[in-house]
């Protein structure tokens, strides 16, 4: 069974429908990219699959566990991370902190013993810097710990969202325009970041990208979405040879 | 690595010393100027004042400045604070031994102002912003209110209790602990000696500092400040806004109980009209002229702003206009941006070296997503 | 008989309680901040209708459009000073500073006017009102307080729905950047709505006083208050849903002084604003902000 099944999945905003008959099979260790005109419900999409929006039908299943309309809190320990679109970091908390965040249900303890600063505290706390500095070690940002975290550049802070996400140990990262706003050095970048990440941690990956060479370049498997519906599945030449989106690029959209 | 861990913990170590030196060094000098007698009456009585004050100030903190929330409500905590320690002070504790008697009395109105913390938590803290303001100030005129009109006392027969003063009848002898608006008086201090009820004070502060600190630098304080930087990131990684919300919220409520029963012993009296909003509004302005966020700013904001009414009291028709006018102006040159602007060139050429200030970070981030924002549009 | 009697006082008290919640109400939808001076505004035109009308005899009328002069004048000056600086600062710091402005005018007419409690003539010189064969006695000062906030609040809505400049203040408090690219000139439609506003708080403390005739330098801060709830409990930001708010306020505020306890009163206030904000977040007549994610 795969990791992540979706089935028949729907959602409407006020007589809009914004997606339906989503479905998706997502395998272990893959890369998978969502992608459409603007307003195709691809965050949609990520927010049913997150838990910040109840669907109004279908199904999702991830690992075997049934996690349609759960709560973002349930769907998180569960196995689902993400990151946004417009970037969402903690702004005024340390690189480090973020990072520490990201761990909240790896690595707990109760708030008596931080407030005693006991045993527990303390060794759980080294474990956190400890896997957290990897983490950052991971994505070369480890030199920069301590900074705040809306001083680093636009760049890092895209990564230091992946590394967030990535600290809850997820089976399954969601990448929401993870290239939007980088120049072609730092894209190029992003791709050897998401490839690596995919390889050392051994997880699904699934994301959105307006950038065509980007998900041509890295995704195995591609799913294009036109108004909340999807008009094409495949790999990269298939989507790409597909006569449906290629009307549906060139549809007046220019983004 | 290790050398960044280092400078990590020098930074949160750094807000320990400063705090516990602030209020040790406080507590020195007025013990040793106290036992040589060089310390007004005036003075003598502000001093619990100045500890409760802050105790409020740090505890508000929690809420304004760690979790982001605005609450004007924070004088009905202390009055629930102050109202069930006084009952239990002057009721079943009035022939305790003094030690036990103050603990316990401290024990109620914390166990008091927490519960109500937690009755206004859970519906309020559904509301954010102005909405969370206006709710939580509804629930200090309510329960201000609410105590105006309260009558309890007990006699042979029993407890009783009333909202009318008609329905309220003790037998001959017995005195009532609340009687509706009329203030509770006659209230004994902690100690006929200041100086030990000021070590009780600074006892307390030390207990609400060490609490704050530590709550922040851990798991659950962090995961508090994540809620307050980006509610939506907070949830998509797991986190439990409204188990954070509330745990920040009753912390500060059950500190503000605490300062509450300091004070009103200090005071020998309890006048339910003096916990109104107006005093929310004072707390809120020590912390905000001390600093979101900032212990060691909340405690200094309370001690100068507890003095210094009492210390312009020569000027006493004009204190609360000159009060009103350096709070505007300090409002304006550390707030608006013309001068915060003004502020870093200053900064930047005394000390060019130092890379990146912590105060400019916020600037900084606000030009910085602005020109993302242009460079999105030109794509 | 006796409840016709306490509604419509009621009505009148709220109708008050309306005047100055729309002056919170613009200010917020369009500068986007609560500006607690507000209430003591009111204050402020009461002491200038007290000393034109009542120590020196000007017409009501005459002494009523100075106050809201002085008043207009007041609220742009505030705004233009202590607001506009801060603009674009933590909305906490905006509010502090309002705080601090509210505490200055207290201060200042402590210092000008003494504290001790003028006692005001009702601007109004008309005989109560007999309905019902004289069951009921209604005074002047109520029916002229439901009847000119009702104009207002007339006048106020065609301004606001009609005129250029009322569709300047609509464009400001959707989207100020956009409507400062379209070309409408943000400070100046801000500074009208102080203007507005505050003139409005003035006619408010020229009723309030008429009915309730106690003037001292805190007069406006509990009405100013219950106003703002007032204006959150009508849906903050909506020009009907202040009125609504305002008149609902002065209505269970009144009943349950009649009816169920005199000190209470307050709390059953604040208890129904909770209750109605549980139920609906957003106030009556709010409207529903979605955050995007």
């Amino acid at each position: 069974m795969a990791l992540l099944e979706v089935t028949n999945l729907g959602i409407s905003f006020g007589g809009l429908q914004a997606v339906s008959g989503f479905r998706l099979s997502v395998e272990s260790g893959h890369l998978y990219g969502l992608i459409g005109p603007n307003g195709a419900g691809k965050t949609t999409a990520f927010n049913m699959l997150t838990g910040m929006y109840v669907p109004d039908e279908g199904n999702i299943t991830l690992d075997g566990v049934d996690i349609t309309g759960k709560t973002p809190e349930f769907i998180s320990k569960a196995g689902i991370a993400r990151t946004f679109q417009n970037i969402r970091l903690f702004k005024r908390m340390s690189v480090l902190d973020n990072v520490k965040v990201g761990m909240h249900n790896k690595v707990t303890y109760g708030m008596w013993h931080g407030i005693f600063r006991d045993g527990v505290f303390r060794s759980r706390e080294k474990e956190m810097d400890q896997k957290a500095m990897e983490l950052l070690d991971v994505f070369g940002i480890a030199d920069k710990a301590d900074y705040v975290a809306s001083q680093l550049p636009y760049g890092e802070q895209r990564k230091l969202e992946i590394c967030r996400a990535l600290a809850s140990e997820p089976k399954l990262l969601l990448l929401d325009e993870p290239a939007a706003g980088m120049n072609p050095n730092e894209t190029l970048e992003l791709r050897e970041t998401v490839r690596k990440v995919r390889d050392d941690f051994g997880i699904a990956i699934l994301l959105i990208e307006h950038d065509m060479k980007f998900v041509m370049g890295i995704c195995e498997e591609i799913t294009v979405l036109e108004y909340g519906k999807i008009i094409a599945h495949g790999d990269p030449e298939t989507v790409s040879n597909d006569p449906r989106v290629i009307a549906a690029y060139l549809g007046g959209d220019d983004d | 690595m290790a050398g960044n861990n280092q400078k990590k913990r020098k930074k949160s170590t750094k807000t320990y010393i400063l705090s516990f030196a602030l209020i040790l060094g406080f507590w020195v000098v007025i013990e040793i100027l106290g036992h040589m007698g060089l310390l007004s009456s005036k003075m003598l009585g502000l001093l619990i004042p100045i500890c409760a004050y802050a105790i409020m100030a740090v505890s508000l903190n929690l809420v304004v400045g760690f979790l982001g929330e605005l609450s004007l409500g924070h004088a009905a905590f202390m009055l629930a604070g102050a109202t069930a320690g006084v009952v239990f002070y002057n009721g079943a504790g009035l022939n305790m031994p003094q030690i036990p008697r103050v603990i316990i009395t401290l024990i109620i109105g914390a166990a008091a102002a927490g519960i109500f913390g937690v009755i206004v938590g859970v519906p309020v803290l559904r509301f954010s912003g102005d909405y969370l303001a206006i709710v939580t100030l509804a629930f200090c005129q309510i329960l201000k209110n609410v105590l105006s009109t309260t009558y309890l006392g007990v006699d042979s027969k029993g407890i009783h209790l009333a909202l009318d003063q008609s329905a309220f009848r003790l037998e001959p002898g017995a005195k009532p602990l609340i009687k509706g608006a009329q203030p509770i008086s006659g209230i004994n201090k902690i100690s006929p000696d200041m100086m030990i009820s000021f070590t009780v004070g600074i006892a307390l502060l030390i207990l609400t500092v060490t609490f704050v600190l530590n709550l922040m630098n851990s798991r659950a304080g962090r995961a508090i400040t994540a809620i307050r930087d980006d509610e939506i990131a907070a949830k998509s990684i797991g986190i439990n806004l409204t188990r954070y919300k509330l745990m920040a919220f009753i912390s500060s409520a059950v500190f503000a109980g605490l300062a509450g029963v300091i004070y009103v012993l200090n005071l020998s009296t309890l006048d339910f009209k003096k916990y109104d909003y107006n005093l929310s509004i004072n707390v809120l302005v020590m912390v905000v002229l001390g600093g979101m966020g900032n212990v060691p700013g909340s405690i200094i904001a309370a001690a100068v702003l507890t003095l210094l009414p009492e210390l312009l009291r020569d000027f006493s028709q004009y204190r609360m206009f000159i009060y009103s006018i350096v709070l505007i102006v300090i409002m304006l040159f550390t707030q608006a941006p013309a001068f915060v602007q003004l502020r870093h060139r200053l900064m930047a050429m005394i000390r060019p070296k130092k890379s990146m200030p912590e105060e400019t970070v916020e600037k900084a981030d606000g030009s910085y997503f602005a020109a993302q924002a242009d460079r999105k549009e030109d794509e | 008989m006796q409840f016709l009697g306490y509604l419509i006082s009621g009505i009148s008290l709220g109708s008050v309680y309306a005047l100055i919640a729309l002056g919170y109400t613009m200010v917020y939808g369009i500068a986007k901040m609560l500006n607690f001076a507000h209430g003591d505004v009111i204050m402020v035109g009461g002491y200038m209708v007290y000393f034109t009308f009542c120590s020196r005899g000007w017409h009501p009328l005459l002494a009523v459009l100075f106050a809201m002069a002085v008043c207009t004048l007041l609220g742009i000056t505030i705004e233009r000073v202590a607001y506009r600086p801060l603009r674009s600062a933590p909305s906490l710091a905006v509010l502090i500073t309002a705080i601090g402005v509210s505490f200055l005018l207290q201060n200042s007419a402590m210092l000008l006017w003494k504290s001790d409690p003028k006692s005001f003539t009702s601007i109004i010189s008309m005989d109560p009102i007999s309905i019902a064969g004289g069951q009921l006695s209604i005074p002047a000062e109520t029916i002229v307080t439901i009847v000119v906030s009702v104009i207002i609040m007339i006048v106020l809505l065609w301004f606001v729905n009609k005129t250029r400049i009322g569709h300047a203040m609509k464009a400001v408090s959707e989207d100020r950047g956009a409507a400062q690219l379209m070309g409408i000139n943000v400070n100046g439609i801000i500074s009208l709505t102080f203007a507005i506003g505050s003139s409005l708080a003035a006619v408010a403390g020229a009723l309030l006083l008429s009915s309730y005739p106690t003037l001292v330098p805190t007069t406006g801060a509990m009405p100013g208050i219950k106003a703002f709830v007032a204006a959150v409990f009508g849906g903050i930001g909506s020009i009907p849903g202040a009125f609504l708010g305002g008149v609902l306020l002065g209505v269970i505020e009144n009943l349950s002084k009649a009816y169920i306890s005199t000190q209470l009163s307050d709390a059953i206030v604040f208890l129904v604003l909770i209750i109605v904000l549980l139920v609906k977040p957003t106030g009556l007549l709010g409207k529903k902000i979605a955050v995007k994610v």
